[in-house]
């Protein structure tokens, strides 16, 4: 805490962006033992444990950190719904994780010179994230200027994935955050990177048939529910033990 | 200290002249096998400890990337976030843990992708504990406690093998399996303490794992084809049924701690011998999963191969982007290659 920052973290904010790393990490762990080379298989449990690591941070500052993981129902999550897809082939989770880390770098920058409550972590998230995005740049190139294969699943990724992008800047309560500067930074950064990657911006819609937010306010997309069956399944199979 | 390196120095080496006969290249390795001198990459080796070395790092490399899969069943459903996350470690290093090995089996000539290859026709072998399935959650403490347990006690002397690059591999390993072992005996601590279904639960791991944990150290000594040979180049230090022996002395006063029995009731405190006796070992069993018939071989295999088959494109991509953009004359042959594809 800083004596300019508010006391307490807001818990919608804390819920927000401690549920996108939850539920990130999740999606990334379902890689184990599947990823196309042997240092992929490391770099992204490295990615998926870094956001492990920042997701009991801020769920420790809305409550107890297993209690909101494991016995939420599914409308009471607030992460947005890029998070949530799942993993498709290994380009649509470089462009989740292109898409998603460049926003949480924007993001936490601006709350570690902030001051407030979420300084702090965001101070050392940031570092992660760098890498994050670093990574997904790095696969963004190779892929998109690689084969005209790669180049093709590349192309499809970032277009399935567009519709999602729009939600990561509405507004959360309790985060002193410039959003509509937030997005031009975040479209110049990703526009170039797909610039140099070959790939051009996709076209379309950067919102889905429901409203923007829709993750925020707790509305989720179909595999996000299978998600959390098989996620809270053995926890809530065993209520009030310890592990 | 300084007498061995000049003597390292002296010995001939894989690329050199071949200023001296054969016989003196053999004396000089025996010499400084003898002398518990370390091996190198650019040393004259013998052709038949060059392929013992690659077998064995390559089953072991092999080991730790199929080994994933077990775990990385959990990964999902682990039931706290502090438990997921050391599982994910752990996971991950297993991976780490395939990454050094498959490198010090290069230093011996044999790259990754041959030896993977090898792995995916069937081959070349990948210990057999990993063909048994992890059915509950205590099974990733099982796991940790016996197999990462069984895992050390035979490691922990590879890392004084006469091959350089294997033992130093080794040396880390070892020290990352130790805290694997120890996060498995802190899991399954939590379970026997826990609800009476949570120490139900560790107990049946314990009975599933426990036999197959004892095969891991691999057939009796007088039934073993590679022992001898592999100890007298000091790539091996103790015999099969030393090391089973040390594992069981190791795990009896463990399981008392955690409050689990060893399905095994001839295992006996025998005074004279100053070790505990158990019984005997279901060594059918054992060949018959070496054999293929294991519970999971063809699951292991099959996913090995999906994920290897699936990133094809994405290595392919990586090979062209590589050659486009690192110039010279190497990237110009790439790049032909590259053009073919596309």
């Amino acid at each position: 805490m800083t004596a300019t920052g508010p006391a307490t973290a807001s818990v919608t904010a804390a819920l927000a962006l401690g549920d996108d790393a939850l539920v990130l990490s999740h999606r990334l762990g379902e890689w184990a033992g599947h990823a196309p080379a042997l240092e992929e298989e490391v770099a992204l449990a490295n990615i998926a444990l870094d956001l492990l690591g920042q997701a009991r941070v801020l769920l420790s500052l809305a409550g107890d950190e297993d209690e909101l993981a494991y016995l939420r129902e599914e409308r009471a999550f607030r992460n947005l719904q890029l998070v949530e897809q799942p993993n498709g082939d290994f380009a649509h989770t470089i462009a989740r994780q292109l898409y998603f880390s460049t926003y949480q770098h924007l993001l936490h920058a601006e709350l570690a010179a902030g001051g407030g409550p979420f300084a702090p972590l965001a101070a050392k998230a940031v570092k992660e994230v760098a890498y994050h995005r670093d990574h997904a740049e790095q696969w963004t190139l190779r892929l998109g200027d690689g084969t005209e294969t790669s180049h093709e699943r590349m192309r499809r990724a970032y277009a399935a994935l567009w519709r999602y992008t729009g939600e990561m800047f509405q507004p959360v309560e309790g985060l002193d955050v410039d959003w509509p500067a937030l997005e031009s930074r975040w479209l110049e950064s990703v526009t170039e990177v797909l610039g140099r990657a070959t790939l051009s911006v996709p076209e379309g819609p950067r919102t889905g048939a429901w409203s923007a937010g829709a993750g925020r306010q707790g509305i989720h997309t179909e595999p996000f529910g299978r998600m959390l069956a098989e996620m809270q399944h053995l926890h809530r199979s065993h209520p009030g033990a310890s592990w | 200290m300084a007498t061995a390196a000049a003597q390292r120095t002296a010995r001939p080496q894989a690329d050199g002249a071949a200023a001296r006969e054969p016989a003196d290249y053999q004396r000089v390795f025996d010499a400084a096998v003898a002398a518990d001198e370390r091996i190198e990459p650019r040393d004259w080796m013998p052709d038949a400890y060059r392929a013992t070395l690659v077998r064995q790092i390559a089953q072991h490399a092999h080991s730790e990337i199929i080994g994933m899969q077990p775990e990385a069943n959990w990964i999902t459903r682990a039931p706290s976030l502090r438990r997921k996350a050391i599982l994910m470690a752990k996971v991950q290093d297993e991976a780490g843990h395939g990454l050094y090995l498959y490198s010090a089996a290069e230093t011996l000539g044999t790259g990754r992708d041959e030896l993977l290859d090898k792995l995916h026709s069937g081959r070349q072998k990948y210990s057999s504990i990993f063909n048994y399935p992890t059915l509950t959650w205590a099974d990733v403490g099982a796991i940790g406690w016996l197999v990462d347990g069984a895992a050390i006690t035979n490691q922990v002397p590879l890392c004084r093998c006469s091959y350089g690059p294997y033992a130093r591999a080794m040396v880390r390993i070892c020290k990352e399996e130790s805290f694997h072992q120890r996060q498995g005996y802190e899991l399954l601590l939590a379970l026997s303490k826990g609800t009476p279904e949570q120490h139900a639960m560790a107990q049946d791991a314990v009975d599933r794992w426990w036999w197959p944990s004892l095969m891991m150290f691999g057939p009796p000594d007088d039934e073993s084809q590679h022992s001898a040979q592999s100890m007298a180049w000091k790539i091996k230090r103790h015999s099969n049924d030393e090391l089973r022996q040390r594992f069981v002395d190791i795990c009896v006063p463990q399981a008392e701690s955690l409050g689990l029995t060893l399905p095994d009731p001839d295992l006996t405190w025998n005074e004279e011998r100053g070790h505990y006796d158990f019984g005997p070992i279901d060594w059918s069993e054992f060949w018959d999963v070496l054999k293929g018939n294991g519970p999971c071989n063809e699951q292991r295999l099959t996913q090995r191969k999906r994920a290897h088959d699936e990133g094809a494109w994405v290595r392919e991509a990586a090979a062209a982007y590589a050659a486009k953009h690192t110039g010279g004359a190497e990237a110009a042959a790439h790049e032909t290659t590259g053009a073919e594809r596309a």
